[in-house]
């Protein structure tokens, strides 16, 4: 009943991407209708983790309020950096009125929150459709508060983002305000992606080890200590949905190296490659450098291979890092891709990934939920990838499935979480097994 | 423009969907953008429900904006029909929607489809969730309540007949409704009166149409309930029994009031012993329990309950009571007057956060919401409404009205306070290693750290492990206010002698006194006088 497995090449950590070009024999399904994700306002739970001085103040409803409580457990330990201004009644009446009301939330809550160094301010469905314009908004109140207090905007709503896209319209919205380097400038180095703070240190490491030193990151720990960027700048991305940075990062000079994104052994050596080939590092050195930590990878990726060799995956669409992570499942996993569903399939940024799924493989995009859910159905997978809105109903059809969100939150980049990442698609199954209940 | 945080309530349209996904049959097409479907989460994880809510979304995206939104509706409302099949179905807009004025309820009377359509009136920017339930409640009654459907009198051919009545208000995702309808079921049938219906928990749209069959309704929510059940009452002259039974006293009340309109003999149901409440109250153990203060929040109507319950059946003080939704103010103002506390009408949890630390409370009783806040301030709570948690939906069988519920009531606020011969036993081994201040209260466990939930988390906030203020602080020089108090060493070492759990209250009583009598130094005595000018 199992597929073949894919069999792996030896030391594929080692092989830089030289495979043809995609031969993906079905055609992208593109479907429309009923979307089960979240909308960009979202990433706001994990951006405000990650930037330590910022405040993400929501312009919309109380839906937008509700959302992020809800996407946040009700966690109220402490008072987040994040908060909505929830539009009333008579916000709705004038506009000039709305601005007015706006000043003056800003103003309470810079006030209450005078540690505060970067303002967001973030565009809902309610407020893009009563044209409230935020980025004149953040101009008025920029100026007001300046020098203490940077205001930035963008937006978050769900007209026209999901889910991650929401983190890519929040780094488009700092690329312009990053500091200038000029065409003299040594070449450096810049990691595109919020990563949890462990990920990126072991990266820096890592670079480090390799002989790359002039390395930051997009976004940076503290928005005050924006990276320059110039002509020499080299872009790594993390994370594969960033269409609008990385479209930012172009248009001021930056380059983008073209690399598979840095999950499981394979990805991580392609990425951190595609830097060392950049910066000229010796291919010997390279290699010496990353041995240990792609054997202690390998290590940890065995332990799960049993577990998950030829157990068939279907992906929902959710985070959109659903192509590189059925990439790493299928072929250091040897788990067999059904549908990998995906919000939207930025071909340019995901070139080297396309190239590395197997091709038998169905891509789809958008999403029209009902349908798909009947090719779930269907296919009757061993694992579903999907939100939380569809795990438990699935769960309740006897499908197992893995909460789509997980992998959001989760630190699954770089060697030393590759197993952790095998990990969490292995745990249902496991679980399924266990139990006797 | 409002500035929140957290709040106590979702949109109107999430409480319709709370009535769609409690009923069979029935659903609800909602024009909206795509990320309003988070809602789904709160049924299939929070209340961990093994199907999708009943709802579709339209899913509309800023390019459809001025072209073919209301194609795009019509389009999703034929899908409806012919994949889910629905006896009717729900119409309405979602917050955006709303702002584009596609008017669903129009679009879809053009339509003309075969089955019954409730078009539902949610203004997002004025109402909320509570009020979003009632509204679509009352709505699908009007609409599809068979109005030739009524009582049949008492005395039929075949001899008398059972009383019949309705459970209105229980709702999906409701704090506890679940178990709450069973227990009043049981507690009907065993008066000899039959339930006809119980909506929207449960009920399909032939359950709604004869709704006028029964002889009087009963809110169980009224948050939820009473607006169709005044609509029932002018229809049908139905009357209705809004006494929330929650607590001994108020269910026997229930029992009374539900007994004299159905005609039959309350006395077997109000005999001693129904609860074991009222013994486990006047056991001696349960002497500690007198005067604890207590602080109490949530939606008007469980707060209203819940103060009764810790006033007269538990022996508490109730210093400080309060409800979220405005509509039912009046319930709370009443109540408050009843305790002489004033009456706390917000929404911002802010200023709930505040009132419980002026109050200076032993125990909170509130939502989960209070359920944080408390946990913060090192203080016991127990939660006694919606919004709820994952926590709230528990395995067994644990409702909070009739007799059965006031044992719940009992064991779940008794829990978080030290018990009473531990109390003593703390003071007595205070110096014993294993029994030290800093270990807590054997029965609560890793409670005591600083507990940690994840459930629907996506993730957690800042310091989600490290509480704010650590209980009772062991510190006596730690002073809040403007003018720094000075503890002489004499003062510092008897308030160590005091037992941990109250040390914090000791040391802020003292504190205020000394500042109001304009002392700079704290002195053995000043402690003594404290504790004399606060007894009670």
């Amino acid at each position: 009943m199992n597929a073949p497995l894919t069999v792996k090449p030896k030391n594929s950590g080692d092989c830089a991407p030289v495979l043809k070009a995609p031969v993906l024999k079905a055609p992208v399904l593109k479907e429309r209708g009923q979307r089960e994700v979240f909308c960009g306002l979202t990433g706001i739970i994990w951006l405000h983790r990650k930037m330590q001085d910022a405040f993400f103040l929501v312009v919309g409803s109380r839906t937008c309020a509700h959302l992020l409580q809800s996407a946040a457990g009700v966690m109220i330990f402490a008072e987040p950096r994040f908060a909505t201004a929830i539009m009333e009644e008579r916000d709705l009446a004038g506009l000039a009125d709305a601005n007015e009301e706006l000043d003056r939330i800003a103003d309470q809550l810079l006030e209450r929150r005078p540690e505060i160094k970067s303002l967001f301010l973030v565009g809902s469905c309610p407020s893009e459709v009563i044209k409230l314009d935020l980025a004149k908004a953040a101009q008025r109140l920029g100026a007001k508060h300046a020098p203490q207090v940077r205001v930035l905007n963008y937006s978050g709503s769900g007209i026209e983002t999901t889910f991650t896209q929401g983190e890519d319209a929040c780094l488009a919205s700092l690329v312009p305000v990053m500091p200038k380097a000029d065409e003299h400038a040594a070449p450096n180095l810049l990691i595109v992606g919020s990563l949890p703070d462990i990920v990126e240190d072991q990266f820096m490491r890592i670079l480090g080890e390799l002989g790359i030193d002039n390395v930051a990151s997009l976004p940076a720990r503290a928005v005050a200590d924006l990276p320059p960027l110039g002509p020499n700048t080299r872009y790594l991305l993390a994370q594969p949905f960033l269409g609008d940075t990385g479209q930012a990062l172009d248009e001021r000079g930056a380059t983008r190296l073209s690399a598979l994104f840095p999950f499981g052994v394979e990805g991580t050596t392609n990425w951190l490659k595609a830097a060392a080939d950049a910066f000229g590092i010796d291919a010997a050195h390279v290699d010496a450098v990353l041995a240990p930590y792609q054997a202690r990878a390998e290590t940890a990726l065995a332990h799960q291979r049993e577990k998950l060799a030829g157990k068939s995956i279907f992906f929902m669409p959710d985070s959109q890092l659903e192509v590189p992570l059925a990439r790493f499942l299928s072929r250091e996993l040897g788990m067999v891709l059904t549908e990998v569903g995906t919000p939207y399939l930025h071909r340019n940024h995901l070139d080297q990934e396309l190239t590395h799924l197997p091709a038998n493989v169905q891509l789809s995009e958008g999403q029209n939920v009902d349908n798909q859910l009947d090719r779930v159905r269907a296919t009757k997978p061993d694992l579903t990838v999907c939100g939380l809105g569809l795990a438990n109903p699935l769960e309740a059809e006897g499908l197992s499935t893995k909460w789509a969100i997980e992998l959001v939150f989760s630190p699954i980049h770089g060697f030393d979480q590759a197993g952790d990442l095998a990990e969490l698609f292995a745990r249902p199954l496991r679980r399924r097994d266990v139990l006797r209940v | 423009m409002q500035l929140a945080v957290w709040t106590y309530e979702g949109p109107p349209h999430v409480g319709a969907m709370r009535v769609a996904t409690a009923m069979d049959g029935i659903h609800y097409l909602l024009h909206a953008p795509q990320g309003d479907t988070y809602a789904d989460l709160l049924f299939t994880m929070i209340e961990r429900r093994g199907k999708r809510p009943p709802v579709t979304y339209t899913t509309f995206q800023a390019r459809d904006l001025g072209k073919d939104t209301s194609e795009l509706f019509q389009d999703a409302a034929h899908d409806v029909i012919s994949r889910f099949k629905p006896d009717a179905m729900l119409v309405g807009a979602s917050c955006t929607a709303e702002l584009i004025q596609d008017d669903p309820a129009g679009l879809i009377e053009k339509m003309g489809l075969p089955i019954p359509i409730v078009p539902l009136e949610l203004p997002s920017y004025q109402r909320k969730e509570s009020w979003g339930a009632a509204e679509t409640f009352y709505q699908i009654v009007r609409t599809l309540v068979d109005k030739n459907i009524t009582a049949e009198p008492q005395d039929g051919p075949n001899g008398k007949r059972r009383p019949l009545v309705n459970l209105l208000g229980p709702t999906a995702l409701g704090f506890r409704h679940r178990d709450d309808v069973v227990e009043i079921t049981r507690l009907l049938h065993s008066m000899g009166i039959n339930v006809n219906v119980t909506a929207p928990l449960g009920a399909n749209m032939a359950d709604i149409q004869r709704l006028g069959a029964a002889d009087f309704n009963i809110v169980l929510y009224p948050e939820t309930g009473e607006m169709a059940a005044d609509f029932l009452k002018r229809t049908f002259g139905q009357p209705k029994v809004t006494t929330v039974p929650i607590g001994v006293g108020a269910t026997q009340d229930f029992v009374r009031e539900v007994a004299e309109l159905a005609g039959v003999d309350a006395a077997p149901m109000l005999a001693q012993g129904r609860s074991r409440m009222g013994w486990w109250s006047r056991s001696v153990d349960s002497n500690y329990l007198t005067g604890k203060r207590v602080f109490i929040f949530g939606d008007a109507s469980h707060a209203v309950a819940a103060a009764r319950v810790a006033h007269e059946e538990m022996g508490f003080k109730v210093v400080g009571l309060g409800c979220y939704n405005r509509e039912y103010a009046r319930d709370i103002r009443a109540a408050a007057k009843l305790y002489g506390v004033e009456p706390l009408i917000t929404d911002d949890h802010l200023a709930v956060e505040k009132a419980i630390e002026d109050a200076n409370p032993e125990l909170v009783l509130g939502t989960q919401m209070e359920r944080h806040i408390a946990k913060r301030f090192g203080l016991g709570c127990s939660v006694i409404s919606a919004p709820v948690h994952v926590q709230d939906f528990p395995a067994r069988y644990s409702p909070h009205m009739g007799f059965e519920g006031a044992n719940v009531l009992f064991d779940e606020w008794v829990h978080p306070l030290v018990m009473g011969l531990e109390e003593h036993l703390l003071t007595m081994f205070r110096d014993d290693f294993e029994f030290h201040d800093g270990a807590g209260a054997s029965h609560l466990g890793a409670h005591s750290g600083g507990e940690k939930t994840k459930s629907t988390a996506l993730a957690s906030t800042e310091n989600d492990t490290a509480p704010i203020t650590a209980p009772t602080p062991d510190v006596a020089n730690e002073n809040i206010g403007e003018h720094p108090l000075m503890w002489s060493d004499d003062a510092s070492k008897e308030l160590k002698k005091i037992p941990f759990f109250v040390r914090g209250k000791a040391r802020r009583n003292t504190e205020s006194y000394a500042s109001e009598q304009g002392l700079e130094t704290i002195e053995l005595a000043t402690l003594y006088e404290a504790k004399a000018h606060y007894a009670r």
